[in-house]
This record gives structure tokens, C-alpha cells and sequence, in this order.
């Protein structure tokens, strides 16, 4: 994968900015996650230039922590939590309705970039339970039948 | 606000600002305050439109020199959010929606008048609560770690300082040895409230034994027992009880840097926490000399990247130093050998919130609360099949039967209570013949069970037990770091014997499997994460024995919840022959003729997803 210049250079400064701090690499590893929805490997190897930190330590940082992402993400990430709370009000059927509707499965990404979907550990929002968010909307209480509503506020937010 | 140089300019900001948030409280001068839930669950309710609204509201009619309107942590009744209350009259609005912020102002503000059908009402007796005092949800709480949730803005200073904030470092700084703050709480009995239950006193004694240029405080805000949300609702609510509980912590033992490890996954506790270090660090209250008393602190902060097994200390520490989050043997334990190689105590959030308190009632009166080895106060996260889910904090000592009944309202839909999971994937059920024993550290490992860090899901005759520990032993498996082999290779061998037995292929032998496989993981893992695994396995087999023999020797789900042993069927006699439900089949398995034959399930290529029950209107179909 090729990655652009500017990018190189920003993550290059993120680097930079925190060099004084001690053990830096997940401070910085979150900043990159955050702004740029994942670290591919060819930015590990920029941070590992920066940091001094192997590049083999990093790929194990990245892939121990389910906060790093090696691929990019959709435009919209569909956080179903799996909370206990919630899993005993029947979460795993609005997972497995909602994956079913997009046809991929947890963690992957629809073909045309629109819509990610990860099953999470609780956000904490266990009397809105079945608890999803969609890139950080909460939708309370939700039902396989609320599935298709959820979906389509964002697909006409794309038609628009 | 000015900087904070000695105990003397300290003592007249705390008196300054508690006549302050004193009169905000009483209405002194005919003032009105508003205070809106904001946590993370009424935010994700709207609460925040609920503010904009009032402030709008206000502003048009011209009244905002006689009215405030604040945001407040948690108000604990999540199932009822978002709240609204209002002082000096106290009343408490619940279940706010925007629409009805202008009955709010117009009524309630303007006229005088309480809006009725906003208050609460006792399911018993059908009459509405217009205090929150009077709601029975809060009357057998006790709170100590959640003091300041509801009442102050955990953005202001000025407010934590009104409501007793400070005075406890306040007086170990000016009044204490290092070694009597220790003695105090180790005379207290404060327990470690993350799960463990290690006497906090003690292990701060450790760390101050060891001579070191450097010492640290970590505190454990790594809250991943789903279902559990404490920990970022104490953060939300007053981060600067925590902050004080650290700085106590680091003048007991001779630290004098503190590291904050927090869930991403909680970014409001994260704005809350940063927002409340900048604010003392401007008034001095962080940084060097504080008060003026040669004591030196600043904190740092440092977010969880997502990794369970991150709750566990040293893996914690492996964490914050930007490795991998595996754990490390112990010993050395990190109160000799722990960040960076230096002396570290880890405290949960909740055991630094209850050190303040401590501090400022004195340690015998702080014991006299709880049973004879668990003093003080629990926060619980009651989750689950419960009407009310929310935020409890007890005395210890409190029982099961009153956490779920007086406090949780009991179960929703007039169904039966099955089991009580406690301690999350570590913890263990407990059951009808346990809801009279008194909730502390020690009873709950005696009954097979644990505190954990005060997660609560209750689950009624609909969940299956065999699939609940199958949910947890997924999660473990996730979680399991992969260091040692027992847990890494014991978990996942687990899941799989799970996964024969709810899909209908296990058999006795299976079963024998499991308690061995249970064993060998329990008395062969690294750290707590993998010695707790079977937990879940060890508690449902013992309670639900006869769950695991319907699933295997009969092949059914007696819950009806896994899915390879059900099945559903469309009665012929009852089918409207409507074809609504083929229409809603995903797999197009349903087949019939609309008006003249009944509707048919093609068992072979059913998903059993029970969309077609959920869709027919007549209750033509049933499951078995």
C-alpha cells in the first residue's frame, strides 16, 4: 500500500510531540488510529524510525489491542455491544441480524466502504440495553425489528 | 481561580465555596437551580439536547440571573434517566424528553407548579415520588464512593471544594505522618474494590518499606467486566475525589507522580479526569509544594487500548510502559518492583474514592459501617433482567434478596428470578437458596461466587445457563492474553466443549471433561484472568447441573435459547394462512398458500432466528 507523503510527515510530528514522554508507542499508536482510522504496517515502520522501538514490537503492540485496526475502517462503525447486560436481552440476534442484512461479518467492512460493524464489550450504557452506536450515536433498546430503520438514517444520509 | 498556596487560603475557598453551593442547594436569594443527568446513559438519551433547551428556554424568558442550569454525575437510576432536578424544592423529574423541558420551565419554574406526570412512581403503590430521597431505589443506599454524583458539576473545582473536597488531603498534609494515613486505613479495613479485596493499608505499607528515588500510584480505571460501569460513573461524576484519593495515597507511601489507566471506551470519563488535572494543577493544587507543605504531585493519564486483561496490575503496568498487556509472575510484587522497575500500589477507582472519606470521618467511624472482614461501602452495577438497572452503592452486609428486590424492584414481566452473576466473567452465579447472605468479600468466594469489581446482571427463567457460561468462556478466549498455555490453550478447549453441548453433540463424557479441564486451567494459569476462567463453568454446573443433562441427554434447551436444539413450528390449526411470516423468513423456508393452506417451516433449511414467531400477529407459531 502506498502511503501519501503528508501522512508520513503528520505521523512523523505525532512522534515528535510525544518523545519526551516515558514509554510513548500506545499514546502514539492511538493518536494515528484516531485520526486515521488505522496503522497499517508501512506507518509502523515511520513510528519505529522515530521511536527506536523495533518494528516487530510495534506489529505485537498493534495486534495484542483490539483499539488498532491494520485495514480501514467505513465510513460508518456499528458498535453492537456484547455486554452481558445486554447479551441477555438478546444482543447477539440484533448482531446477527444486522450482519445478516449487510451480509459480512464482525469486524469486517462492506464492499463499498459504507459500514463496518464490530461486536463490543459494553459501553456502560446497560439500561439502554440492547445498546448500538453508530459512530458514536447511541441507539437505546434496540430490537432485530429496529435493524433496517437504524441502517437506512445513514444510507440516506449517503443519498443525499 | 487564584492559586491555592496554604493550608490557610484552602480552608477560605472551602468555606467560601460550601456557603456557595450551600445556597445553590437552599435557594438562598429566591435562586433556582436546575441539574440534568450527565452520564453516559442519559447523554445517550439526549440529556444534552435537554440542556441546550433549558438554557434557551431560560434565556428567552428572561431568567437566567435567577436560574442555573448544571450538568451532575450520575444519578445512579439509569432505568429512569435522564433526570432532571430542581432545587431548593428537590424535586426529581425522570424519563425527560426534550418536549417536555417547556411544561418544565413553564410550570415548574415560572408558575410553581410540579409537572406530575414527570415524577416517579412507586410500582407498589402506585403513588408519585416527588423527592428523591423518598424513592426507594436510594433509601437503603449509602453513599460514599458516588458522594457528589447528582449533586455537584464535575467540571468545577469551586463545586468539589464546596462539597468537602480537599479537606481530607488537607489535613494529611498538615496534620499526618506519612505512616498514620497509612495506620488510619489499614485500621479502616478498606478493601481493595476492584475485585480482589487485598487490604488497601497494607499494601501501601509494602511500598512505603522499600527505599526507592522513585515511587508511583497507579490507579486501575481499566473497568472491562461487561456489564459493570462503577468506575467511569465515579470518574464522571467527581474526578476529583479520585485525584485526592491518589495524592493521599502518594504522601502515605512517598510517591510523587500518579498515572491514571482509563478505557478508551469511556471518553467522557477521560474529558471529565484531563479537565479536572488541568483545574488543580492551575490552583496549585497539583504540581510542586502544594499548600505549601513541601509535598509534590502531578498525574498523568494513560487510555486503555481495549485489552480485558489490562484490569490485571502488571499487566497494566506492561501497558502504560507501551507493551503488549501480558502479566508479569509475581513476585516481585509491584509494590516492591512495579512501573518502570519503581514501587507501585494499583488502586481501584472506587477504593481511592472511599480514602477521602476516611480520612475526614476517622476510621472507626467508617468501620462501623459493613460486616466484621468487609468494611464500608459497595458500589454495584445492577444490569440484566432487573426494572431498576442502575448504580447501588450498599453497606456491606446488605443482602442479595434486598439488592434485588427493595433496591432493583425485582424482575420485569412478573417472571421468575434464575441466578445472579457477581464478579463478571470471574465471578460466579448464585441462586435463589444464596439471595439471603450478606454481601461481602468472604461470603461471596464461600458461595462459589466473588465481589469482582461490583458488575450485577440478573437473569430470569428466559436465559439459558449453559449458553450464559458459553458467553463467557467466548469472552475469556478473546480476552486470554496467550502467555501461559493453560489459559490460552484451557479457555478455548472449554468454549469448544461448551459448543457441543448447546449444539446438541455432548455427551457424559464431554461433561467430565469440562470439571477436569476446569481444574487444570483454575490451578495452572499465570494470573487471575486465567485462574478465574472456569468460574463461570465451576458455579452453572454446580447450581445448574440439571441444564447441562437436558442439553445433552434429552438435546433440549429448556430456555429455549440455543439454537441447534430448537425448534419452531407453525400449528396448523391456529395459521391464519396469512403468509406474513414467509414474507419475513430471511432463508425463504416457509412455504404455504396464502388463504387456502397453511404455512409449512422446511425444518432442513431453517436458521431458527425467530423472526416469523416475532412476526405472527395470531401466536400460530411456537418453539420448542
Amino acid at each position: 500500500m502506498k502511503i501519501r507523503l503528508e501522512v508520513i510527515k503528520d505521523v512523523r510530528e505525532i512522534c515528535q510531540k510525544h518523545k519526551d514522554e516515558p514509554s510513548p508507542l500506545i499514546v502514539i499508536l492511538e493518536e494515528v488510529q484516531e485520526k486515521y482510522g488505522y496503522v497499517p504496517v508501512e506507518l509502523q515502520e515511520v513510528i519505529s524510525e522515530e521511536t527506536g522501538v523495533p518494528a516487530a514490537e510495534i506489529y505485537g503492540v498493534v495486534t495484542f489491542y483490539s483499539f488498532f485496526s491494520l485495514t480501514p475502517k467505513g465510513k460508518y462503525i456499528i458498535h453492537v455491544c456484547l455486554g452481558t447486560a445486554c447479551y441477555v436481552k438478546n444482543a447477539q440476534a440484533v448482531l446477527d441480524k444486522i450482519c445478516a442484512v449487510l451480509g459480512i461479518q464482525p469486524g469486517q467492512t462492506t464492499e463499498d466502504g459504507l459500514f463496518t460493524i464490530e461486536a463490543v464489550r459494553c459501553m456502560g450504557a446497560c439500561a439502554l440495553a440492547t445498546a448500538v452506536s453508530v459512530n458514536g450515536k447511541v441507539f437505546p433498546r434496540v430490537e432485530t425489528k429496529d435493524v433496517d430503520k437504524i441502517l437506512n438514517e445513514f444510507r440516506n444520509q449517503e443519498a443525499k | 481561580m487564584e492559586k491555592i498556596t496554604s493550608p490557610e487560603v484552602l480552608d477560605q475557598k472551602i468555606s467560601e465555596c460550601t456557603e456557595k453551593l450551600n445556597a445553590k442547594i437552599t435557594g438562598k436569594g429566591g435562586k433556582r437551580a436546575v441539574l440534568v443527568c450527565g452520564g453516559t446513559g442519559c447523554l445517550a438519551n439526549n440529556s444534552k439536547e435537554i440542556i441546550a433547551k433549558l438554557e434557551e428556554l431560560i434565556k428567552e424568558k428572561g431568567l437566567s440571573d435567577r436560574i442555573s442550569v448544571n450538568h451532575v454525575g450520575c444519578f445512579g437510576f439509569c432505568s429512569q434517566g435522564p433526570f432532571v432536578k430542581i432545587y431548593p424544592e428537590d424535586t426529581l423529574y425522570r424519563a425527560v424528553k426534550v418536549s417536555d423541558v417547556e411544561r418544565i420551565v413553564e410550570d415548574d419554574l415560572i408558575n410553581g407548579n410540579i409537572v406530575e406526570d414527570l415524577l416517579y412512581v412507586d410500582p407498589q403503590t402506585h403513588e408519585k415520588v416527588a423527592r428523591m430521597d423518598d424513592i426507594n431505589f436510594y433509601k437503603k443506599q449509602k453513599r460514599i464512593a458516588l458522594h457528589g454524583c447528582s449533586v455537584i458539576n464535575p467540571d468545577l473545582l469551586e463545586e468539589a471544594l464546596g462539597f468537602d473536597g480537599f479537606k481530607a488531603l488537607r489535613k494529611v498534609l498538615t496534620e499526618m505522618t506519612p505512616q498514620q494515613v497509612i495506620d488510619e486505613i489499614i485500621e479502616s479495613g478498606l478493601r481493595g474494590r476492584g475485585g480482589g479485596g487485598f487490604p488497601t493499608g497494607r499494601k501501601w505499607q509494602f511500598a512505603a518499606n522499600v527505599k526507592s528515588d522513585k515511587k508511583y500510584v497507579v490507579c486501575n480505571g481499566d473497568e472491562g467486566d461487561p456489564g459493570a460501569f462503577m468506575d467511569r460513573s465515579i470518574l464522571e461524576a467527581n474526578p476529583f475525589e479520585v485525584i485526592e484519593g491518589m495524592m493521599i495515597a502518594g504522601y502515605a507511601y512517598g510517591a510523587d507522580e500518579g498515572y491514571f489507566y482509563v478505557r478508551a471506551e469511556y471518553p467522557i470519563a477521560v474529558e471529565r479526569l484531563l479537565h479536572a488535572i488541568d483545574a488543580m494543577e492551575k490552583a496549585g493544587l497539583l504540581g510542586d509544594n502544594i499548600l505549601g507543605t513541601g509535598f509534590n504531585f502531578r498525574c498523568h493519564l494513560r487510555l486503555g487500548a481495549g485489552a480485558f486483561v489490562c484490569g490485571e496490575e502488571t499487566a497494566l503496568l506492561n501497558s502504560i510502559e507501551g507493551k503488549r498487556g501480558m502479566p508479569r509472575p509475581r513476585p516481585p510484587f509491584p509494590a516492591v518492583k512495579g512501573l518502570w522497575g519503581k514501587p507501585t500500589c494499583v488502586n481501584n477507582v472506587e477504593t481511592l474514592a472511599q480514602v477521602g472519606y476516611i480520612i475526614r470521618v476517622g476510621a472507626k467511624e467508617y468501620a462501623k459501617v459493613g460486616t466484621a472482614g468487609s468494611k464500608g461501602t459497595k458500589v454495584f452495577a445492577l444490569g440484566g433482567k432487573i426494572n431498576n438497572v442502575g448504580l447501588v452503592e450498599v453497606p456491606m452486609g446488605t443482602t442479595l434478596r434486598s439488592l434485588i428486590y427493595d433496591i432493583g424492584g425485582g424482575i420485569p414481566g412478573n417472571k421468575k428470578f434464575k441466578a445472579i452473576q457477581t464478579g463478571g466473567p470471574s465471578g460466579g452465579c448464585l441462586t435463589e437458596k444464596d439471595l439471603d447472605t450478606e454481601i461481602d468479600f468472604d461470603t461471596l468466594v464461600a458461595r462459589g461466587s466473588m465481589m469482582g469489581s461490583g458488575g450485577a446482571i440478573v437473569m430470569d427463567e428466559d436465559n439459558c445457563m449453559v449458553d450464559v457460561a458459553r458467553f463467557y468462556m467466548d469472552f475469556i478466549c478473546d480476552e486470554s492474553c496467550g502467555k501461559c498455555s493453560p489459559c490460552r490453550i484451557g479457555t478455548k478447549r472449554i468454549y469448544e466443549l461448551l459448543t457441543e453441548i448447546v449444539e446438541g453433540r455432548g455427551t457424559m463424557q464431554t461433561l467430565e471433561e469440562l470439571k477436569d479441564l476446569a481444574k487444570i486451567t483454575k490451578n495452572n494459569s499465570l494470573c487471575a484472568l486465567g485462574q478465574t476462567a472456569a468460574n463461570p463453568i465451576s458455579s452453572t454446573m454446580a447450581n445448574f447441573y440439571d441444564e447441562y443433562l437436558a442439553h445433552i441427554q434429552d438435546k433440549k434447551c429448556p430456555a429455549h435459547v440455543c439454537k441447534s436444539l430448537s425448534k419452531y413450528y407453525i400449528d396448523p390449526e391456529k395459521c391464519k394462512k396469512c403468509s406474513a411470516c414467509a414474507r419475513a423468513c430471511p432463508v425463504n423456508c416457509i412455504k404455504g398458500v396464502p388463504g387456502k393452506e397453511p404455512y409449512v417451516i422446511d425444518q432442513s433449511k431453517c436458521i431458527k432466528c425467530g423472526t416469523c414467531m416475532a412476526t405472527c400477529k395470531f401466536g400460530s407459531i411456537s418453539h420448542e
